[in-house]
């Protein structure tokens, strides 16, 4: 119990001490530019197919369940509204931060914490190249561009997806002008923000917590499974208790 | 918030550095690896460490090198603390490393000029110019677009003292640069230790068991055993020293009559 607590105490302190340094070399931006593009391409760009097939099925299934559960109610111009909230607000950023911690954070784990393992973290810190600077600004500030954007394409696929299935599923059947008008309907510029914020802030969270487990690496090639491991599930962790107190301070 | 630009001196007004090395101990849990070693190598000198495998060669060069903290005692390179991250803002610091942590995202090239890029040097084509300079001095320029996972064990460690050539260091650490090559390399490879400070104003530590080297190049040698120092003196004497388990390690007799293995608890 109490080596929980420590490693807990050690995680968050270390992640701190991680966002603190490598932002103070933010004066270096420029220099790192490249590698930031780099970044932001293989985070984002690679990740859109992923996003766009499991944000549609779930603006589909979001579509299909209130479908079936309204459908003797006769209120199917409801579900608009539905689909863009949730959507919008909760599903689009949770599901975007999914498949960020498993497809880049895991990677990221997996190439820092072998870096460290053989020795080219070592390398960099005698070559004078603080790691920080070198390894994890170009990732954290790539996130911080790419998020947004990506948050808006999974938001806006799950409206489609719901569109789709009102339009195609006979017993729905709301064609996609009533569905965009619901939508349009409650759906407000805040709701917006809000779901943007929260993933920009799980974006964050996710690569911060892959960098720095995988500098904290040490050992052998289980170590980096195990490093790869940790690191996916703690984002899993910490996305969904984390967006549960962002709710409530952005309600 | 601190900026980090680099200030590292140009290479014209570099100068050697002294290594001062203090009552260090290091133990990991329960293993006390290296215990009460004191060094004093001077600005300028060729200072070889030898020892047998894990003796704690290479864990005091970490701690030269300022990569990981002592468990007591102190480390001074010029005079400063080398695991501050200040302290690396002062002089260029180069370590070749056994296993030479090449950046394996990057190809032989980029390694290469990682060093004075990142810290803006010199321009790209000096950059080249002394890229292609030392890739040549190594008998590497075939390998410059390669990526290190192309090479051979031997060729990554040219490429990894190519490296630290490149970085023109006022301090070089070289961890078993000798091993894993053959005999031609080796000696090339001791042959340009040694010239090394007739180029650049360079102190040079060299943690080795290969003996040509260490006592052919080095202007003094030290012994370690068991993380402690049995002799610091120069190879000349190292030779008449009259400590048995040196002149073992020095000189091992293969003896077929009477094999080391059957009597392992005396020869510890």
């Amino acid at each position: 119990m109490k080596r929980i607590v420590t490693d807990t105490c050690d995680g968050i302190g270390s992640g701190l001490i991680l966002a603190y340094r490598s932002f103070a070399s933010l004066p270096t931006a420029p220099r790192i530019l490249k590698r930031v593009v780099e970044q932001a391409y293989l985070g984002s760009y690679t990740s859109l197919p992923i996003v766009v097939i499991l944000c549609f099925f779930i603006g589909a299934v979001l579509a299909l369940q209130t479908g079936i559960s309204v459908a003797n109610l006769n209120m199917q111009a409801i579900i608009g509204t539905l689909v863009g909230e949730s959507m919008t607000r909760e599903l689009g950023p949770v599901m975007v931060a999914i498949i960020l911690a498993g497809r880049v954070g895991s990677a990221t784990t997996a190439e820092l914490a072998s870096m460290r393992v053989y020795q080219e973290v070592d390398a960099l810190v005698t070559m004078n190249i603080p790691p920080e600077r070198f390894l994890v600004l170009p990732r954290l500030l790539a996130v911080l561009l790419f998020m947004p954007f990506l948050a808006m394409t999974g938001i806006v696929i799950g409206w489609l997806g719901g569109m789709v299935v009102c339009q195609f599923v006979q017993f729905i059947d709301v064609p996609p002008e009533v569905y965009f008008r619901s939508l349009k309907q409650f759906l407000s510029a805040a709701d917006l923000t809000h779901g943007l914020i929260k993933a920009e802030i799980f974006g964050f969270v996710i690569i911060l917590t892959a960098c720095n487990t995988g500098l904290r690496t040490r050992g052998g090639p289980r170590e980096i499974g195990a490093s790869v491991t940790r690191s996916v599930v703690l984002s899993l962790v910490l996305i969904l208790v984390l967006d549960y107190f962002i709710t409530k301070v952005l309600a | 918030m601190k900026t980090t630009t680099h200030h590292v001196a140009r290479t014209s007004d570099r100068q050697p550095v002294a290594v001062e090395v203090r009552g260090l101990a290091k133990t990991f849990g329960p293993q006390q690896v290296l215990a009460d070693v004191n060094l004093a190598v001077k600005p300028g000198e060729i200072f070889a460490i030898m020892g047998p495998s894990g003796s704690g060669k290479s864990v005091l060069l970490r701690q030269i090198a300022g990569l990981d903290l002592p468990t007591a005692g102190t480390v001074r390179v010029d005079g400063h603390d080398p695991a501050e991250p200040d302290t690396r803002d002062r002089f260029a610091l180069a370590l070749v490393f056994q296993a030479g942590a090449l950046f394996n995202s990057l190809t032989v090239y980029d390694n290469l000029a990682l060093y004075p890029l990142e810290h803006r040097l010199c321009p790209k084509s000096e950059i080249r110019d002394r890229v292609m300079r030392a890739l040549k001095i190594l008998s590497l320029e075939g390998a410059a677009h390669k990526f290190p996972s192309e090479l051979s064990g031997g060729m990554k460690k040219r490429v990894a003292i190519a490296r630290a050539l490149v970085m023109e260091p006022q301090l070089i650490l070289f961890d078993e640069p000798t091993s894993e090559l053959d005999p031609i390399m080796g000696a090339t490879i001791s042959e340009l230790i040694a010239t090394l400070r007739q180029h650049i104003s360079v102190t040079t530590i060299v943690v080795t068991h290969d003996r040509d080297l260490a006592l052919t190049i080095a202007d003094r040698v030290a012994i370690l055993m068991k993380g402690r120092l049995v002799a610091v003196t120069t190879p000349a004497e190292l030779r008449t020293l009259p400590n048995p388990a040196v002149q073992d390690f020095l000189n091992p007799k293969i003896d077929l009559q009477n094999p080391r293995f059957k009597h392992l608890e005396a020869y510890s």
